[in-house]
């Protein structure tokens, strides 16, 4: 007995260590994304105060109005960019789910020459970037012609490696007997696909529209690269341009606070929902 | 990954009398034909991936045995630009090759250690605060290119207005105001704290499901069968559970390190980086490619890249991938 209680008060001890440990790391990692929404509410004398405050003691909406206003000092709108941003990324994810999922099925549960070399550069092409090869992708962009256009923010997009890898590790799991009774019952592979794999692997369906929806709406490399009519360029663009003179630029910064929570909160905001399915799919991730 | 031998790998010349090789191609198109439907859903994704993945890849390859400058047709010049690159480019072989090598060092194997540390001790703890744990550790991933211009340049802001600056005033730990993004001291360890900061991200998500899902049975089993202490568990079952699971997240480490690779740029707001601080191969690529248009040049440096990251890739492999027999 006074062992068992000698032992439950050491492990404790060695939790409350270790939570203390990661409290403060914690701690590291959120500030400065609570850093985000205060920046994003102060005032313009709270922004520039001396000596700085972390904590925001009169928030307004002033950096919102400025930034909505920014109309008069730039040739394009916020509002503009917003768009751009809204409809290319809600365009990728949907392009990209039914591409990677149709082919994650086919790879998973069909038999068919090529299969394997498709396979072996999916899982080559998992640590693609393709800052690597920028040059390339851009005479590519160009010769097919659709630069400063809305297909050069969605088309480099719709090979998504990671997003493939992901779904197939996941309709791996789905019994074989299962399509092949739904075979048996005259289902066409792509009823399968839609009808009975779809609900079934909804986890892995929300993790790659959320992965996709971040790399969408984050990426910069269509605006600066194939991209050169402002009225076409994406929100991460103008608020890089925003910020890219911050020191002498005063009333920038306000906006770009405010544009740098735009940005932010619609990530926060899809992970949240869908925290759950996303844990329930890594679990799958391994590559065997 | 396991390579199958190509069926065809025994070559016999009888294959090529014109009778069997139409009857050869006749069983072909009929096996196409078949799979007609499985072509239609892989077709989009292989014809984007073709385009946009593998055309780049080769293209600068080809591209790297070229002088192009974007106006006139690219020329042949051979290894040329390799040659350069390797014995004339100073600023590459004193400044960008070590300075990646640094930081690739640190965040790639050093963040992914941290990340499989962290998702162990997070999967020790009681479920609630698990959840809390790994939501705050791995936000910052999702805040990372915001972060750039909202966070970061303002808390590292060079004179004693900066957050930071202000703050160690404070403390008295300095009397003068450091330039955090535009000394050549500074700047690495900045581009390193804010790329690990961000690093905790599906890797590490990985990592932890996969740890979370290892069957508590194998934990007793390895009790009975003599393990000692939680290190021993970790070395004898929990890293062998994993291994599926580490060996996506090292993937992801090596591509998130090569995706971090203009950090110095983005932070210092100028390529090159103050006396090349914090210059990378990618910023070294873009400052050939889309500043002096020498994109051969800028191919070749690519394509060094490339190798780095394959290597990388095979000895992650060899680390955790599947050994015969597993």
């Amino acid at each position: 007995m006074g062992r068992m209680v000698r032992h439950l008060f050491r492990m404790d001890l060695t939790q409350l260590i270790l939570i203390a440990f990661l409290s403060l790391l914690a701690a590291f990692m959120l500030l400065p994304i609570i850093f985000i929404f205060m920046q994003a509410f102060k005032p313009l004398s709270e922004l520039f105060l001396y000596p700085p405050r972390f904590y925001v003691m009169n928030p307004t909406l002033d950096n919102f109005s400025q930034l909505l206003m920014s109309v008069d000092a730039s040739v394009v709108p916020v509002v503009r960019y917003l768009f751009n941003s809204v409809f290319t990324s809600v365009v990728t994810v949907a392009v990209v789910v039914v591409v990677s999922t149709m082919v994650a099925y086919a790879l998973s549960k069909h038999f068919f020459v090529g299969k394997n070399a498709i396979l072996n550069m999916t899982i080559m092409a998992l640590m693609f970037a393709p800052q690597a090869v920028i040059i390339p992708r851009y005479i590519i962009v160009q010769k097919l012609g659709i630069i400063d256009t809305y297909l050069a923010h969605i088309l480099p997009l719709v090979a998504a490696p990671v997003s493939v890898f992901l779904f197939k590790q996941f309709v791996d799991q789905v019994p074989d007997d299962l399509l092949a009774a739904a075979r048996i019952d005259g289902a066409s592979e792509w009823h399968i696909l839609f009808r009975i794999v779809y609900p079934i692997c909804r986890p892995a369906l929300s993790t790659i529209a959320l992965l996709t929806f971040q790399a969408a709406w984050n990426t910069m490399e269509p605006s600066i690269y194939y991209i050169e009519n402002e009225a076409m360029r994406t929100l991460p663009f103008f608020l890089g341009t925003l910020t890219s003179g911050l020191a002498n630029n005063v009333a920038g910064q306000g906006a770009a606070a405010a544009a740098g929570l735009l940005m932010f909160l619609p990530n926060l905001i899809f992970f949240f929902v869908m925290q759950n399915r996303v844990i329930q799919t890594m679990a799958y991730s391994g590559i065997k | 990954m396991k390579m199958e031998t190509p069926m065809h790998w025994t070559w016999r010349l009888a294959r090529w009398k014109p009778s069997a090789l139409r009857a050869r191609l006749r069983l072909l198109a009929k096996r196409l034909w078949q799979d007609r439907v499985s072509y239609l859903m892989v077709a989009p994704y292989v014809l984007t991936f073709v385009i946009f993945i593998l055309l780049p890849v080769l293209g600068a390859i080809g591209l790297s045995f070229t002088f192009y400058n974007m106006i006139e047709a690219p020329r042949y010049v051979g290894l040329l630009n390799y040659i350069y690159l390797f014995t004339e480019d100073d600023v590459f072989m004193t400044y960008v090759l070590p300075n990646t090598f640094t930081f690739a060092v640190i965040v790639g194997p050093g963040g992914y250690l941290l990340a499989f540390l962290l998702a162990w001790l997070i999967a020790q703890l009681p479920r609630r605060m698990r959840t809390f744990f790994s939501l705050a550790l791995y936000t910052p991933s999702m805040a990372a290119a915001v972060a750039m211009s909202t966070i970061w340049l303002v808390l590292f802001s060079g004179d004693r207005v900066g957050y930071l600056n202000s703050f160690l005033l404070g403390l008295g730990v300095i009397t003068e105001p450091i330039n955090w993004l535009h000394s050549s001291e500074w700047l690495m360890p900045v581009m390193i704290i804010v790329t690990l900061w961000s690093s905790m991200g599906v890797g590490f998500l990985a990592m932890l499901a996969g740890i979370l899902n290892v069957d508590p049975q194998l934990y007793e089993a390895g009790k009975i069968d003599g393990v000692k202490n939680r290190l021993q568990e970790i070395y004898y079952i929990t890293i062998p559970s994993v291994k599926p699971q580490m060996l996506f997240g090292a993937v992801m480490a090596i591509v998130n390190t090569l995706q971090a690779g203009s950090i110095g740029v983005t932070l210092s707001g100028q390529n090159p980086t103050p006396n090349y601080a914090g210059q990378l191969i990618l910023n070294h690529i873009d400052d050939f490619a889309f500043q002096r248009f020498e994109m051969g040049y800028a191919a070749a440096v690519s394509v060094v890249l490339l190798i780095i990251v394959y290597i990388s890739s095979k000895l992650a492999w060899a680390l955790f991938g599947a050994k015969e027999g597993e």
